[in-house]
């Protein structure tokens, strides 16, 4: 038997054995910096929150509001009083693109939201679950998916009280669209049900609900949110269709969507009702579907970040 | 991209010879230095086992030699397969060089199968390809391989899609196909870590039938310590990218003169072995590749470590013939067994705890 | 209500007063054809008449390749498949099949390490979340639990401090640590071992198996070790149970089946194990098989290992041996059993 000096190792042996590359901080400032990074994201952000501003800060400053003033003359092109011009009735542009876009705003954060949950909910619970109760989830989500909208709302406009608010519009398209949602989500949970760490769960005692809230809905993040990011381009137009078929915004309240459809013969002769609400339109899907790419990244630990 | 080096004559003796060979990957996160230079010479009929765990770099020190590597791959050195140089060849003048002089076998055999043909046609194109003989010889040859193999029914075998045979007689046909080219050198790497060990056995003994009819050297890549201890002559023990030790089979399993070599071994459970010591763990866990500190990078987890291995990282020099290791210190390691230098604790914490109560 | 047990068929040194046990366990998978109507057009035999007993602090192995039904076995011993036939029962009480609500209460005592140490952790839960869910599942969080996190990180070898981070941040054999620590956090009386250590490298291995006996000692657990890795088995394990194609074929302690096994199939998986030794590895005696594993939707009649065994006669395909002792001194399911030495 040799002898070997083994001493001289030290207590750094077995300190410098056991290391994680990483430096450690909390889960938050770990997602605000995964954010951060991604400055696409960020400047979205700064854009969406300008145009929020611009929307309901501005409209409490504008001297002109979205209905027709006396003294507003009628279809001036952009100057220094009108900026966007004024419409033939009438109305400042400005003062309506700002009202606008408070109500499409409105529309489309509130369809993305209850959509997005409805829809992330009965997918999971179908992915889940398989068998008959997927079964007939799924043939559910079919059906409403072969009604058109429009027919569907003409059928529902006639019975819905208060058809003309905002957020009767949203209920209806939010009952439309939560179906795409819930196709993606159950199609990331069957794949991730097979994962061993469900399993895990189960073998802990959870229950079904816990493995649904706890470990398949936030590992179906990012599915989500792209998906209630396109939920919120979608609302925006289809919003405009309903209010100009008579359901939803009417005048002489206004949103983006109403305002691009009564300009609709306009961009050629007077561009100024058509370009500005369209501009605001395009901003605000844009900045969204960024900031959702944003929080995408941001939500998923797997991404490699701030290694030393 | 260089052309053929035509000029220098096809050393048969030498099928493979691999000299200061490196591989270095650029991401995001910096430059991962893969393999720090490693050389080996494979004798014609001699098989060679590289040993190492995940990250050693093995792998990607036989995909180097082949080009199998992306573009991105940064390489230097040489590696000679029959004298010519295989590094840097562009992709048509690599093809002609694999599957004739070198055969490849790897963990998954359908990388090397195509899904679209049948197992008879792969291996009788291959037959046709080095050999001049009618269809049918081709075909009845084709049968015989699978039969050499240890496939059975291979009248039958012949007609079925690779994706119809169970993954030990995928690798079977993928090693009849290699004896079907008669190449010089079969690089294997990892060719059973998937399968079940009664598969792996039969996958081994189709192995060694290739190369005792075709008289093919073989490097074997592996982590499994027992796979090597039957099947090679000399081995190659690799760890953070370079050699570490290199010996004959004997010197390596008996006579280790590298603290890490020592570990390896005293950490296997045997099977030969009623149950009375404690296993030898290697505390820690291997180095990243991307910031490798100064020194020898076993440093961190080896029991002998000073401050000259922190500092200088050591040569592969011999010790004893065609023995040669990687430490300062492998005199010390003459007649040591893995428990006089590693403890058979469970966790570093509680080394460190046991260390803290020493003093 | 816990009358002793007659000790199950077949098992060797039955154990007065099992902590754990399966009696006749069969598991049947359909096989549909896909469409709407979905038609049963066959079964996969996945495991055929399975019982053993697993006495307290003690480690059993269960062994065998994949396919043989090792991993549904442990899966019907923990409630989390129902069997198709057969009864589990645990310290006398049958279990098989109970609701979730009342089994909740015994997946305390029952917990289960799994194979991979990727796929068994939540990415996007850190590890002290991971560790603290079954204390939280069982109402056990709140008086500190906080503790109980750091005091089973630090058990398993991790830093308490690491907590904060997530699964992907750590190696294979930590992850695998902080599985186990995840499984103790409720001091379970049982631990299923589901290849606990086939996925991580081979010096990382020893680690977590000296982990593993430790705990043993320490908290007086009682495993069930379930490998195809016949050299940690031998290392670890007190009583084997041989698994082939959803039966066992023979079972006796490690030291009767690795010096005098006596089935042609153990034979064979101990001769293909290779010795990290290479002059023994030269002068071993070498078994290798023929031909696959069968198909388990179509196993062969009598006997299922004949296809494969060179000892096979007609008798093999007409009657299924029985698990008993033909001379070996443990239990052999095989018509022809009879000792080869050579082998290791």
């Amino acid at each position: 038997m040799a002898d070997i000096e083994t001493r001289t190792a030290g207590p750094t042996l077995a300190v410098a054995a056991e290391t994680i590359n990483t430096e450690q901080r909390s889960q938050l400032r770990l997602a605000l910096a995964r954010f951060v990074r991604h400055r696409l994201a960020v400047a979205s952000l700064v854009v969406l929150l300008l145009v929020v501003g611009f929307a309901f800060i501005g409209s409490m400053v504008w001297p002109y509001d979205h209905t027709v003033t006396r003294g507003v003359p009628s279809s001036v092109a952009p100057s220094w009083d009108h900026p966007f011009g004024t419409t033939t009735a009438g109305q400042d542009v400005m003062g309506q693109v700002m009202r606008g876009t408070q109500q499409s705003l409105k529309v489309a954060l509130t369809v993305a939201v209850i959509s997005t949950t409805f829809g992330a909910l009965w997918g999971a619970i179908a992915g889940l679950y398989r068998g008959w109760v997927d079964n007939l989830m799924m043939r559910i989500v079919d059906v409403i998916l072969v009604v058109p909208l429009l027919v569907l709302v003409t059928a529902v406009a006639g019975n819905v009280r208060g058809g003309t608010t905002w957020w009767a519009v949203a209920l209806v398209i939010a009952a439309f669209i939560w179906t795409g949602t819930s196709r993606v989500v159950r199609g990331v949970v069957l794949s991730l049900r097979e994962q061993e760490f469900v399993e895990a769960s189960r073998a802990m005692g959870s229950t079904d609900s816990r493995i649904i809230v706890r470990h398949l809905i936030p590992n179906a993040a990012g599915p989500i949110i792209v998906a209630g990011t396109l939920a919120v381009a979608f609302a925006i137009l289809a919003e405009a269709a309903l209010s100009f078929l008579g359901f939803g915004i009417q005048p002489p309240d206004t949103s983006l969507g109403l305002l691009i459809e009564t300009a609709r013969t306009a961009p050629f002769t007077r561009p100024w009702l058509f370009y500005p609400p369209g501009m605001f339109i395009i901003l605000i899907c844009l900045t969204i579907n960024f900031i959702g790419d944003g929080l995408r990244d941001a939500l998923d630990p797997r991404q490699t970040m701030v290694r030393r | 991209m260089t052309t053929a080096d035509t000029s220098a004559p096809a050393d048969l003796d030498v099928p493979l010879d691999v000299e200061e060979l490196t591989v270095a990957f650029p991401t995001d996160d910096g430059l991962v230095r893969a393999v720090r230079g490693v050389s080996f010479h494979l004798r014609r009929g001699e098989a060679l086992g590289i040993v190492g765990e995940s990250g050693s770099g093995k792998s990607v020190t036989a995909m180097a030699v082949m080009g199998l590597l992306p573009e991105t791959a940064q390489i230097t050195g040489s590696a000679r397969v029959l004298g010519r140089q295989t590094l840097g060849l562009d992709d048509a003048a690599i093809s002609a060089i694999r599957g004739k002089s070198i055969a490849l076998i790897f963990q998954d055999p359908l990388t090397s199968l195509s899904p679209v043909y049948t197992v008879g046609k792969q291996l009788a194109e291959a037959v046709l390809a080095h050999f001049d003989v009618r269809r049918e010889q081709a075909w009845d040859r084709a049968a015989e391989l699978l039969d050499i193999v240890g496939i059975p029914d291979p009248r039958q075998r012949v007609n079925a899609y690779p994706h119809e045979l169970s993954g030990g007689m995928r690798q079977r046909v993928v090693i009849a196909i290699a004896m079907a080219n008669d190449p010089d050198v079969i690089i294997a790497d990892e060719p059973t870590t998937a399968l079940d060990v009664t598969v792996q056995a039969q996958v081994l003994e189709a192995l060694e039938t290739a190369r005792a009819e075709t008289g093919a050297a073989l490097v074997l890549i592996t982590h499994d310590l027992g796979v090597i201890a039957g099947h090679v002559d000399r081995v190659c023990v690799m760890y953070a990218g370079k050699l570490v030790e290199s010996g004959s089979i004997d010197e390596i399993f008996y006579t280790p003169r590298m603290p890490y070599t020592l570990g390896l071994l005293g950490s296997l459970p045997r099977m030969d072995q009623a149950r009375s010591q404690r296993l030898t763990p290697i505390l820690g866990t291997p180095p990243s590749l991307l910031h490798l500190p100064p020194g020898c990078p076993f440093a961190p987890r080896c029991p002998l470590a000073a401050d000259v291995c922190r500092e200088h990282e050591p040569d592969l020099v011999p010790v004893a013939g065609g023995h040669a290791a990687a430490c300062h210190f492998s005199d010390r390691l003459i007649e040591v067994t893995p428990t006089d230098l590693f403890r058979p604790t469970a966790t570093d914490a509680r080394v460190l705890a046991e260390l803290e109560d020493d003093r | 209500m816990t009358t002793p047990l007659p000790p199950a068929a077949g098992v060797v040194a039955p154990t007065p007063s099992p902590v754990l046990s399966a009696r006749h366990l069969v598991k049947h998978f359909p096989v549909r054809t896909r469409g709407i109507l979905k038609r049963r057009i066959g079964v996969v035999h996945a495991v055929c008449d399975v019982s053993l007993d697993l006495g307290v602090r003690e480690t059993l192995g269960l062994v065998g390749e994949s396919g043989c039904g090792k991993s549904t076995t442990a899966r019907m011993l923990l409630n989390l498949i129902p069997p198709t036939s057969g009864e589990v029962l645990y310290r006398g009480t049958n279990v098989t099949g109970l609701a979730r609500k009342q089994m909740q209460p015994l997946r305390r005592d029952l917990q289960i390490v799994f194979q991979d140490p990727f796929a068994s952790l939540d990415p996007q839960m850190t590890v002290s979340a991971l560790i603290a869910e079954p204390l939280r599942i069982h109402g056990r969080y709140a008086d500190g639990g906080r503790e109980q996190v750091q005091d089973m990180l630090r058990t398993v070898g991790l830093n308490p401090e690491h907590g904060n981070r997530y699964p992907h941040e750590f190696s294979g054999g930590q992850r695998q640590r902080i599985g186990i620590a995840r499984a103790l956090a409720l001091s379970p009386r049982v631990l299923i071992l589901d290849e606990p250590v086939s996925a991580l490298d081979v010096s990382i291995q020893a680690g977590v198996i000296n982990l593993l006996e430790d705990l043993q000692d320490a908290l007086g657990l009682t495993y069930l070790f379930i490998s195809h890795d016949l050299s940690v088995v031998r290392h670890i394990v007190d009583r084997v149970a041989v698994m082939y194609l959803g039966r066992i074929v023979e079972t006796g302690t490690t030291e009767e089946l690795f010096t005098s096994a006596g089935h042609p199939y153990t034979q064979a998986l101990i001769s293909a194990i290779p010795l990290p030794n290479p002059h023994k590895e030269r002068a071993r005696e070498r078994i290798v098989l023929t031909g696959d594993v069968p198909n388990p939707v179509n196993p062969p009649s009598g006997c299922r290992f004949r296809t494969r065994c060179w000892k096979a006669q007609d008798i093999c395909a007409v009657e299924e041996p029985a698990l008993v002792d033909r001379g070996q001194g443990h239990p052999v399911a095989c018509h022809f059993a009879e000792v080869r030495p050579e082998i290791i």
